[in-house]
């Protein structure tokens, strides 16, 4: 009998199955619960070490806006303005831009073009932050110095938003180039949701007379919203905690100024510069503290973001699998 | 009239980098170690080979873990636990990667009592830990479950079957994905500042500061020297052509080699 002949040895191998599978399912698991450990492992650290500020300031930290090592009093209410308001202007250059590069590339974009196209997009998104930050200084702040500042100053200068000496270096370049770098991932998440918009909705659309701009407006953006949004929110969290190239360009000075032209901080960029140069423990403690800060923050956004974009995603997915 | 506004700065970018780089970029550059300030000449050779080095360390750590987790979300994870770890990796990939730096020295440079080469290392292996993980799942999950049955079927045991089929089957879209990864960290400058420092000299020590290509990119670009704005650009060049041929290189390797499997 050959069948029973062949059939034997794996049989035999029973013995193996039976030892190998615990031990290779342990093994992955324990890769699996590694990834669980490092958040645990990140919270813990970043609490643990900052404790001892947590214990001196209090909530007043937060609020405060004196930051003086050499006192020992530290105030985090600059960074966290220079964070928000740098991350906020990002945004508001880079979403009309990448919402509509999404759209072309997504809806009218000839085929021959697709390609190259999110081609570029991804190769921009490949760019190490510190050579952002290195074309910044070199390139996009002396423009800024020479012609835009002066320009916005002379045009919009009455709303104090654009007043002050055009250093180049400030909050405006910090919002600039960081809008340059959030584009792409705002505008590949957008891609996603519009093409998970089902083909019959456009269709339906389309057949009810709207021309092609409606369709878009009310059958594609319409029902991508919430996935839209959620895109969006995914490239405020990367802004929040972007470090080296607005590091390079923001001007690095603890102040709340009113006017985008003056020089600002933010939370990460406070840590790059002071961190390996801290001395004493409370300075330490408070520079970790805000580290803590920032972490919790952008948790939050990337947890709200995921949401959103899962909430529009998912149900396309299943059906594409299916299909 | 949007794309094109996304463009300018694309080429904007591209373009000044090659044309400064190209013009600052000599062999020295590529083989010497930096001069002092005001002597002309000298390069950033260690800081090549250091950032490396790091990225040697961080692949040793960080690759295996980050396969093992997608092997086990992929053969084990349909459950809730399972997607709770992928709520956690998609979270952990968001972090700043300033705080992975600060955790980093707190775990390796607070204990050794001074800034490595190590601690760099793992800065980067918890940034790439959740990138290779959430790809590699993406890539056993599209291997055909029939493929998997087949080997059942023989009587070849679940770990026999998810290593030498389902891995091998996938492989070149792990390879990918540990490759983005990669590349992803290279340019990486916030988490090396205080781990792994940066050193104007060679070294190959794990227990020792060392040099990397981004940080030392970021200290010439801030300093007021021309000379080392210079070095700057070339330095600039050399990463985004290392970082672009390693990505380019994976895609040409993976695109033959799927051709081999299929």
């Amino acid at each position: 009998m050959p069948t029973t002949q062949t059939a034997a040895p794996s049989l035999l191998s029973t013995s193996r199955y039976e030892i190998g599978d615990p031990i290779f399912k342990l093994a992955v698991l324990a890769c699996a619960l590694t990834i669980l450990g490092l958040l645990g492992l990140i919270v813990y650290e970043l609490m643990f070490r900052s404790a001892m500020s947590w214990h001196a300031f209090g909530l007043k930290f937060f609020v405060g806006n004196n930051w003086d090592p050499v006192q020992e009093q530290f105030g985090a209410l600059p960074f966290i303005y220079g964070t928000l308001v740098s991350s906020l202007l990002a945004l508001l250059i880079a979403v009309p831009l990448a919402v509509g590069v999404a759209v072309f590339t997504t809806e009218m974009c000839p085929r021959v073009l697709r390609g190259p196209l999110s081609f570029f997009t991804e190769l921009l998104a490949a760019i190490p932050s510190v050579i952002y930050g290195l074309w910044a200084i070199f390139v996009l702040v002396p423009i800024l110095r020479n012609y835009v500042e002066p320009f916005l100053a002379r045009t919009l200068g009455w709303t104090s938003l654009f007043q002050g000496a055009p250093y180049g270096y400030g909050m405006l370049a910090a919002g600039i180039i960081l809008a340059i770098m959030i584009v792409p991932i705002i505008s590949s998440i957008t891609r996603e949701v519009l093409t998970a918009v089902p083909r019959h909705q456009r269709e339906a659309a389309l057949a009810l007379g709207a021309t092609r701009w409606e369709m878009i407006r009310v059958a594609v953006l319409r029902n991508a919203r919430a996935g839209i949004v959620g895109g969006i929110i995914l490239g405020l969290g990367r802004a929040l905690g972007e470090t080296m190239a607005v590091t390079m360009v923001i001007g690095n000075r603890p102040e709340i100024a009113k006017s985008l032209f003056a020089p600002g901080y933010t939370m990460a960029s406070v840590l790059a510069n002071e961190f390996s140069e801290a001395t004493g423990d409370v300075y330490l403690s408070a520079l970790i503290e805000i580290g803590l800060a920032l972490f919790l923050v952008t948790i939050v956004v990337n947890a709200l973001a995921r949401f959103l974009v899962w909430s529009v995603t998912r149900g396309q997915s299943m059906r594409a699998n299916l299909a | 009239m949007t794309v094109i506004l996304v463009l300018v700065p694309l080429i904007a970018i591209f373009g000044y980098l090659v044309y400064r780089g190209i013009g600052s970029i000599n062999w020295a550059f590529l083989t010497q170690t930096p001069r002092p300030v005001g002597e002309p000449g000298g390069g950033m050779a260690n800081a090549i080979v250091g950032s490396a080095f790091i990225l040697m360390i961080a692949s040793v750590v960080g690759v295996p873990v980050g396969v093992g987790a997608g092997i086990y979300l992929a053969e084990f994870g349909q459950n809730r636990f399972g997607d709770s770890i992928r709520f956690t990796a998609d979270v952990l990939n968001g972090v700043p990667s300033i705080v992975i730096g600060i955790v980093a020295y707190s775990i390796v440079v607070l204990q050794q009592k001074h800034f490595s080469a190590l601690a760099g290392g793992v800065a980067l292996a918890i940034m790439m830990i959740p990138t290779i993980t959430r790809t590699t799942e993406e890539m056993l999950l599209l291997v055909p479950q029939a493929l998997r049955e087949a080997a059942y079927g023989l009587g070849i045991p679940r770990w026999r079957t998810a290593l030498s089929i389902t891995l091998r089957t996938a492989t070149s879209g792990v390879l990918t994905g540990v490759m983005l990864a990669f590349a992803r960290v290279a340019g990486e400058t916030a988490p090396l500042l205080f781990t792994a420092f940066g050193n104007q000299f060679w070294n190959l020590r794990t227990d020792q500061p060392t040099a990397a290509l981004p940080l030392q990119i970021f200290s010439y670009a801030i300093s007021p020297y021309d000379e080392w704005h210079r070095q700057a650009w070339a330095g600039a060049l050399v990463l985004i052509v290392l970082i672009v041929s390693a990505v380019a290189a994976v895609r040409f390797a993976v695109r033959r080699g799927s051709f081999g499997t299929t």
